[in-house]
């Protein structure tokens, strides 16, 4: 892992040093507010099919992950991009969907297919909200 | 020193009959879709009057006995009463005469649309295709599923275990993570099954119809963001021939209800 340079056409380029990405994809801190709304849509961030997380108005969550609850306690915002942007790279065999990745994948759906799951600017916002959720 | 090398051994030995013992309970830990549903639906399944397949089965029963333009034969006239396809649901698919690859159930009767009626091929899906199959699978409910022990269709499952084990789809999952590794588990407010083909043709509730085992599979890929493989694609068959001999043994339920 170390200290590496990724860059895929079409997507911002970023340095990983250890277990995180120290810088934001965009170069600025994103908003834990839109972060909220992206984490909580089932179709924009999907999170809550695996994860639950303090969403009390959300009836039906997953329970194939870790809860959300807590993220924030648990792991610093470098450490939070890293595992947004390409969980894979700490786990291979993670089900945690690569954000921000389109290299490496087989038979995307034509409407998806060069497309990542999540544009750097969602994934900074969805950094920015996690880092919010502190055990209680 | 020795007393040591004992010990080890019996653990050796105990570790490998603490395995077979799980090997055995494994087999019957294998469950139907029909577990993981709540009891209103159980209930829907079992009980005819309630258990909205049954009116394909019925309809398909009077197609059975049509007699179509061409060949001017009904089903009927070859084959006699319905009740004959009991327990061939349970073996499909399979390889049959004027194939040269496996055939689903659904292909095996558009073959004798065909070749035998020789009337129109029915279309993917139709209403009158999900009649047929859904009645002549209803004649195995209750029998467990038996792949033939043919050769020839090794290959064809294992590559249906292959795409099984594939990841694919912008979501990069494969079949096997969600049904092997977190069956069981909720995936938003559904529990995820095993994904044994018991109850198909199923009459699901999203779907206010009853559909096929391809229907199905295509929900699975388009909710993996994967490209639905074209409809008559040979992996469908694939699929369904790795399903059925992973779900060996378990009984048929023609027409499932699914939520
Ligand atoms: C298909 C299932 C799935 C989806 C969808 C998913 N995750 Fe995950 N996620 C996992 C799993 C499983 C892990 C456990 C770590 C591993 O497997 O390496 C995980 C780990 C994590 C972690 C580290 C958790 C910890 O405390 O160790 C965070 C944070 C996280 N996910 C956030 C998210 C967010 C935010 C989203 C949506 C934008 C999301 N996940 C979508 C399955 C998923
Ligand atoms: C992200 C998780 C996930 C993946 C990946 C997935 N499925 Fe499913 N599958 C489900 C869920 C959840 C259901 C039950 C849905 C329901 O009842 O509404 C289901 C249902 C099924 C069923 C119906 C079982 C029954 O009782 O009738 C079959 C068969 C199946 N899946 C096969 C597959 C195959 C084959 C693949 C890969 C091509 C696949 N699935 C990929 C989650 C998944």
């Amino acid at each position: 892992m170390g200290n590496a340079v990724h860059a895929e056409d079409g997507l911002r380029p970023y340095r990983i040093v250890g277990d995180a990405i120290p810088a934001p994809l965009t170069g600025e801190a994103g908003d834990p507010e839109r972060g909220r709304a992206i984490v909580a849509n089932r179709r924009v961030g999907m999170c809550l099919r695996c994860h639950s997380g303090p969403f009390p108005q959300e009836r039906f969550q997953g329970t194939l992950a870790p809860p959300l609850t807590g993220a924030g306690s648990r792991w610093t915002e470098k450490q939070l991009r890293l595992r947004i942007v390409d969980a894979a790279q700490l786990n291979r065999d993670t089900i945690m969907p690569p954000y921000y990745r389109t290299d490496g994948l087989e038979r995307v759906a034509k409407g998806f297919a060069g497309k990542p799951i999540l544009s750097a600017e969602q994934i900074e916002d969805v950094v920015a909200f996690l880092a919010t959720l502190k055990d209680q | 020193m020795s007393g040591l090398r004992r010990g080890s051994v019996c653990l050796g030995l105990c570790l490998v009959a603490a395995l077979t013992a799980n090997a055995q309970t494994d087999a019957p830990s294998r469950r139907s879709g029909y577990h993981d549903m709540g009891k209103p639906l159980q209930a829907m399944q079992d009980d005819d009057m309630a258990n909205p397949g049954m009116l394909w089965v019925g309809e398909g029963a009077n197609l059975w006995n049509q007699r179509f333009a061409a060949a001017d034969k009904s089903c009927a006239d070859c084959h006699g009463a319905v009740q004959s396809m009991s327990g061939v649901a349970a073996r499909y698919p399979a390889f049959t005469a004027g194939s040269d690859q496996p055939v689903t159930l659904e292909q095996r009767i558009n073959l004798c649309r065909t070749q035998n009626q020789r009337a129109d091929r029915l279309a993917d899906g139709s209403r009158e295709l999900m009649a047929l199959t859904a009645v002549v699978a209803h004649q195995s409910r209750n029998q467990p599923i038996a792949p033939p022990d043919d050769p020839r269709l090794r290959p064809f499952i294992a590559a249906g275990e292959a795409l099984y084990r594939l990841r694919q789809g912008q979501l990069n999952l494969s079949c096997a993570q969600c049904h092997d590794d977190n069956a069981g588990r909720k995936l938003a407010g559904v529990t995820i099954p095993q994904a044994h083909p018991t109850g198909y043709p199923i009459y699901r509730l999203e779907w206010q119809s009853l559909g096929s085992l391809k229907r199905r599979l295509r929900n699975c890929l388009v909710g993996m963001r994967a490209e639905p493989y074209a409809p008559d694609a040979p992996e469908y068959v694939q699929l369904e021939l790795f399903l059925m001999d992973r779900a060996r043994g378990l009984k048929l339920e023609t027409p499932g209800v699914r939520p």
